[in-house]
């Protein structure tokens, strides 16, 4: 099965990487969930948690708050200026 | 003759005492630049994310953005200075600043007029020292920026940005630092900011990785007017990183000449005082036997 290539970046450091089955992230606009072969997207997000579900069926909480999602190609970034793992 | 000799001993000291602080310095810079290397490496994913996202949008959408259109006439240009805080670095901190002043006399001479930011007393100094006006100034912390600084630095030139020329703002944005190229190298760089000029990555983007069509949410000038200040926010923090990692090397360099010269000095002063020395002993010996041949020859 295809995998999502998955990064959490903040402004100083990268918070976490590695590939997921599924994300979720809690955009302007609201919920949005993300599988593999999904469009390519850049998406501004809203207050609230980035959860990323890893191969492991283990879920994994951010805070991104003021960042912006991407999505291309399966590769997932979450960018904010302070993110930080939950 | 004996105080010659002194005076060569106490020449010695203050090299031997200078060569300390010196070696001193070069040790805590070279401890340095590996942390600053080390914290440029970091910030790259958060760049690079910055950077593609804002090239996505820039080149997948035709939406008309104060971000990507250039506009009629440029009235106003400012400059950001990115300097240090200290001196001691060689030749740091005059290279950015001459780079900015040719940079400014080329605007200029294209009719526009210039506006400077300063970062690092350095150029503050620089600036006070000619009576020149700055804008505004940030000073502290360049050997260890922090990301608030950045952001600040960041905020206010966005807000200048968007402002209209004929109430203060700017319309083209400059910046200019020393780029962390290997220990040895650091070249100062100016790079146009705003409005951008060609989307560079931090990272060349292979032929194989074709851009894809983004789908914007909410919609595409949102997604740039929330993208304009992090972008220059990543971009000057990049500089600030960069500048902090080039002080400590341009001063580990600079701090190793002066404990090389300080080592040579402790040479030749004390092959000068080993020849007065012995110049001294040679008339001691010179005055014994002249005196012991004229008691004789009395006899």
């Amino acid at each position: 099965m295809a995998e999502l290539r998955v990064s959490v970046v903040s402004a100083d450091q990268e918070v976490w990487s590695g590939t997921a089955a599924q994300i979720t992230a809690r955009t302007t606009e609201g919920e949005i969930g993300i599988l593999p072969g999904h469009e390519p997207i850049l998406a501004i997000l809203g207050a609230g948690e980035v959860r990323v579900k890893t191969e492991g069926e283990r879920w994994i909480t951010a805070n991104a708050e003021d960042g912006f999602l991407s999505v291309a190609n399966d590769v997932v970034t979450v960018v904010a200026r302070y993110a930080a793992l939950a | 003759m004996g105080a010659q000799l002194r005076v060569y001993t106490q020449r010695i000291r203050s090299a031997q005492t200078t060569k300390k602080i010196t070696r001193a310095m070069e040790l805590i810079s070279a401890s340095r630049i590996a942390k600053a290397q080390a914290r440029v490496a970091a910030s790259t994913p958060y760049s690079r994310a910055v950077t593609q996202a804002v090239s996505a949008v820039a080149s997948f959408s035709n939406v008309e953005h104060i971000l990507t259109t250039e506009p009629e006439k440029v009235e106003r240009a400012a400059v950001v200075i990115f300097s240090s805080d200290r001196g001691l670095a060689g030749a740091f901190n005059s290279n950015v600043l001459r780079e900015a002043e040719e940079l400014a006399k080329l605007l200029r001479g294209q009719g526009k007029e210039v506006v400077y930011y300063l970062i690092g007393r350095k150029a503050v100094g620089y600036f006070a020292f000619r009576r020149r006006d700055a804008e505004q100034t940030w000073v502290g912390g360049t050997d260890n920026p922090e990301f608030a600084t950045a952001q600040e630095v960041g905020q206010t030139l966005v807000e200048k940005f968007v402002q209209p020329t004929s109430e203060g703002g700017v319309d083209e944005i400059h910046i200019i630092y020393n780029r962390f190229v290997s220990m040895l190298t650091q070249t100062p760089e100016v790079v146009r900011l705003l409005p951008l000029e060609v989307v560079e990555g931090a990272e060349d983007i292979t032929d194989t990785t074709i851009l894809p069509l983004y789908e914007f949410e909410p919609d595409a000038t949102t997604v740039l007017d929330a993208l304009l200040p992090v972008y220059i926010e990543s971009r000057i923090f990049n500089a600030m990183l960069q500048s902090a990692a080039s002080k400590h090397a341009a001063t580990q360099k600079a701090m190793k000449s002066a404990s090389d010269n300080a080592d040579n000095l402790i040479r030749d002063y004390t092959r000068l005082r080993n020849n007065a020395r012995q110049a001294e002993i040679t008339q001691q010996i010179a005055e014994i036997v002249g005196g012991a041949d004229a008691l004789s020859s009395a006899k």
